[in-house]
């Protein structure tokens, strides 16, 4: 891989070298670690205590917090990994994360994991989903049915007994039974979670200088590993933290991104886009930890409620569908709330909802007249060069036009 | 021999005015606004609940395969790529979108802005950015009715109540946009006729039991899908049917198995290249092998292991079918069983497993399908690559070479495997 050490100590000072990096060297530990070190401490800590993987985007964390359970998310294995066994089960045309994913599997990485959780996000990874209960037959392995029809009403009732089916293998996976009162605070919990991380969103919108995207992608990403309850702790520290750093303003577009909710790019990548004069001021990367809008109500059923909020306050993303408020109108209101001076569609390789996505996007984006650019990753890449050129000439032209 | 030409050609014709009495009827809707036309997929179609509002179905996808087959595909593929699709997207999306833009239509005739954009969610998730697409390129309303996927084997009593709720819904917006009171007695009606066409259909196919079998249930079961899928809920479709099935019985006592017209049994897993079907098809009847069943014919739906839609219970058997009763919305492992099942029961000498670029609903994963039929049930099994809508993703040479080298070693296994039973005698 081509070294970015030097780029990054030329520019260097005009970045946000200032800032006390209390959270991310932990927290960009954790995104590589294929041995899962943070989850097998946490059985250890928990005796008996299952562990669940889910597969991105969006998973009822709330339900397997409240069975006793540790809900991770997975995110591919970045460039962690070399298939060995996956090409040959999931041949050419797939993305990268459908193998890594069961690649891991295959070489006994994913054993910390008493469960794994997949939905409805493509069809890849629908396949994958029943790939993995072929090759893995004592594994518990999971497949939910999030609704793809928002306007109807019966789709409330339908997730609810969608997630009264995944509660009931829950606890027969766990022994335990899942109360009310325990489902109810443990959405609290990740309310706050969430709110936490909007408002760390919100408020570097503002004065992006303070953090960088790299620093705070990591933190995010590190609550798909964390227990939510110590995540939060770590939220809570950074944007306490946010107004107390000092960063320099630099020349910089400020720019939202899109298109890379599922697979995760390269943190260089992410890096990359920064040193060439990116604000990232919004993103999707891993969207499944801070997928509603709002809080979720705890004054009622809990189930109904998680439902209803999936249904009604889920983010707009590639996945789920909701033709009521159509994401390509969404994207639009997204740039112009953070006032984007462009937009970067950052799609992984051959992710056909985003492949999709990006015709919409880009037909909006014009009519509206909003720069953008398209990229394209891979969870393992050997040369950021192409991008690097790309990147740079796009910012430079936005910046000196 | 000469009953085999009448035969064949009784068929073909008269699923050719079918077809073309479609395409005619939506260039009338076109013209006159009438009558209402609702754009919908194949998969798991709820065709019977249209015709309580006298409605006409589009089927893009029909439309996409015609134009692959015509030849017309690249074209229209071309455009589309240039408004941003991917290399790497549903081909079908494709083409669909290219030529409604360029008002490319299979028959020259005109398509009608659809009344509804009905995307009956049945598995492939591009169905979802496809209709959304088409609702968004068009200007017409969008209804997505979302239809839970087989995560185990039987449908779940609160999957069924959701998809007839939907069900319900969906009429009451027709109802709105066409200013039609829906009329349950012809939809009761429409779905006694697509049991009937439904058995008939699946008797059909079981005929492929036979050796030789009357027809090829890939190759040829795609003359009569299209009749399956416009009609089914029609008198026409029962009458087309019966045609059919008279004709493929008579077909069955006339011909001798002389061991010679059909070498090989197989099961071919895939959609077809539409774009190089001819091409395809010959590199098949060179070695006189047969597809004795395919899990394409059943995108549709599902029936010949005996589901059928039921007239005293209308709504549910729809949502019962589109739930379970087609190939897309059933999960990858029931579609091994599926295959297996054919290779069982219809006494096939092995799978043809077809990898289409395009479609990753059915490609996805195909490499671990091989892996069980090979190694777990130890059935010859060909892995080949091409693409169902995209004529540039097509290599020939490479393609006879893995089919004839495929049926060189089966055919080097049966004559060893007689060998070993006469040695034995
Ligand atoms: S990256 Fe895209 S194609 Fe791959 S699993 Fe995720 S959503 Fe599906
Ligand atoms: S992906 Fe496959 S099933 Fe889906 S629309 Fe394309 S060809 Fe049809």
């Amino acid at each position: 891989m081509e070294k970015l050490t030097e780029r990054q100590n030329s520019n260097e000072s005009s970045l946000s070298s200032s800032v006390p990096s209390v959270v991310s060297p932990s927290c960009e530990d954790v995104i590589p670690d294929l041995n899962f070190t943070t989850v097998r401490k946490w059985k250890d800590q928990h005796p008996g205590a299952k562990a669940i993987g889910y597969f991105p985007v969006y998973a009822p964390l709330e339900i397997i917090h409240a069975c006793g359970m540790l809900p991770v998310g997975l995110n591919g294995a970045g460039d962690q990994l070399d298939i060995q066994y996956a090409d040959a089960r999931f041949g050419s045309f797939i993305c990268s994360i459908v193998k890594t994913t069961l690649e891991m599997g295959m070489t006994k990485h994913l054993t910390p994991f008493d469960g794994l959780l997949f939905s409805t996000i493509c069809d890849s990874a629908r396949n994958l989903a029943f790939v993995f209960k072929r090759n893995f037959p004592e594994q518990y392995v999971d497949f939910l049915h999030l609704p793809h029809n928002p306007s109807s009403e019966a789709s409330v009732d339908f997730l609810m007994s969608e997630y009264a089916r995944l509660q009931e293998n829950l606890e027969q996976l766990g022994g335990t039974k899942l109360t009310d009162a325990a489902l109810n605070e443990s959405i609290e919990l990740y309310n706050e979670n969430r709110r936490l991380t909007r408002r760390l969103y919100d408020e570097r919108d503002g004065n992006p200088q303070l953090m960088r995207t790299s620093e705070l992608y990591a933190l995010i990403r590190a609550g798909n590993f964390l227990p939510v309850e110590e995540h939060t702790k770590l939220l809570k520290q950074a944007v306490d933290e946010l107004p107390t750093r000092a960063g320099k303003q630099r020349d910089s577009i400020r720019v939202v991104i899109e298109g890379s909710f599922c697979e995760q790019p390269p943190v260089d990548l992410i890096k990359i886009m920064e040193e060439a004069g990116c604000y990232i001021v919004d993103d999707d990367f891993v969207l499944g930890p801070r997928w509603f809008t709002k809080d979720v109500s705890v004054n009622g059923n809990p189930m109904r409620a998680l439902a209803d909020a999936y249904s009604n306050a889920s983010v707009y993303s590639s996945m789920p569908h909701d033709w009521r408020n159509p994401r390509h109108k969404q994207l639009i209101e997204k740039a112009r709330r953070r006032k984007a001076d462009a937009v970067i569609l950052l799609i992984a390789k051959f992710c056909e909802p985003a492949y999709f996505d990006y015709v919409l996007f880009k037909q909006e984006l014009e009519k509206e007249g909003i720069p953008h650019l398209l990229m394209e990753f891979e969870e393992k890449m050997f040369t950021f060069e192409r991008l690097r050129t790309e990147i740079e000439t796009f910012v430079e032209s936005l910046l000196f036009d | 021999m000469t009953t085999q030409t009448e035969y064949r050609s009784q068929l073909h014709h008269r699923q050719k005015e079918l077809m073309v009495k479609w395409y005619e009827r939506l260039n009338e809707a076109a013209e006159t606004g009438e009558p209402p036309t609702v754009s919908m997929m194949i998969s798991g179609n709820c065709v019977e609940l249209l015709e309580g509002f006298s409605a006409v179905p589009i089927y893009p996808e029909v439309n996409a395969l015609q134009l692959a087959i015509r030849h017309q595909s690249l074209e229209p593929i071309l455009l589309a790529e240039e408004l941003g699709y991917a290399a790497d997207n549903c081909a079908y999306v494709k083409a669909d979108i290219g030529a409604y833009l360029r008002g490319i239509t299979p028959t020259g005739g005109k398509l009608p802005k659809p009344t509804l954009v009905l995307c009956n969610f049945v598995g492939c998730n591009t169905y979802l950015k496809w209709f959304e697409h088409v609702a968004e390129f068009t200007g017409a309303p969008l209804y997505t009715l979302d239809v839970p996927f087989m995560r185990y084997d039987e449908p779940t009593h609160a999957d069924i109540e959701y998809v007839v709720k939907q069900l319900k819904e969906l009429i009451k917006r027709l109802e709105d946009l066409t200013g039609r009171k829906f009329d349950y007695d012809r939809f009761k009606e429409a779905v006694r006729c697509s049991s009937e066409v439904e058995n008939l259909w699946s008797r059909i196919k079981h005929l492929a039991k036979h050796s030789p079998s009357p027809f090829d249930a890939y190759f040829d079961a795609i003359t009569l899908m299209g009749p399956l899928y416009v009609y089914r809920a029609k008198p026409e479709g029962v009458e087309f049917f019966e045609i059919a099935l008279k004709e493929l019985q008579e077909k069955v006592l006339n011909e001798r198995d002389d061991g010679e017209r059909e070498q090989f049994r197989v099961v071919i897993e895939g959609p077809p290249p539409y774009p190089h079907f001819r091409t395809f098809r010959d590199m098949f009847a060179k070695w006189n092998a047969t597809a004795v069943a395919s899990t394409y014919s059943t995108v549709g739906g599902l029936w010949e292991f005996g589901a059928r839609h039921d007239p005293s219970t209308p709504f549910e058997s729809v949502a019962r079918h589109m739930l379970e009763h087609n190939v897309t919305n059933r999960n990858y492992l029931q579609r091994y069983d599926q295959i297996k099942k054919y290779v069982e029961d219809w006494n096939a000498d092995g799978v043809i497993i077809h990898f289409v670029k395009s479609c990753r609903l059915f490609s996805a994963g195909q490499g671990d399908m091989r892996d069980y039929f090979t190694k777990t049930l130890g059935i010859p099994t060909l892995y080949i690559e091409s693409d169902l809508e995209d004529p540039r993703y097509f290599s020939e040479a490479q393609l006879k070479n893995r089919i004839d080298a495929y049926f060189e070693a089966l055919e080097h296994q049966k004559l060893s495997h007689r060998g070993i039973e006469e040695r034995r005698n």
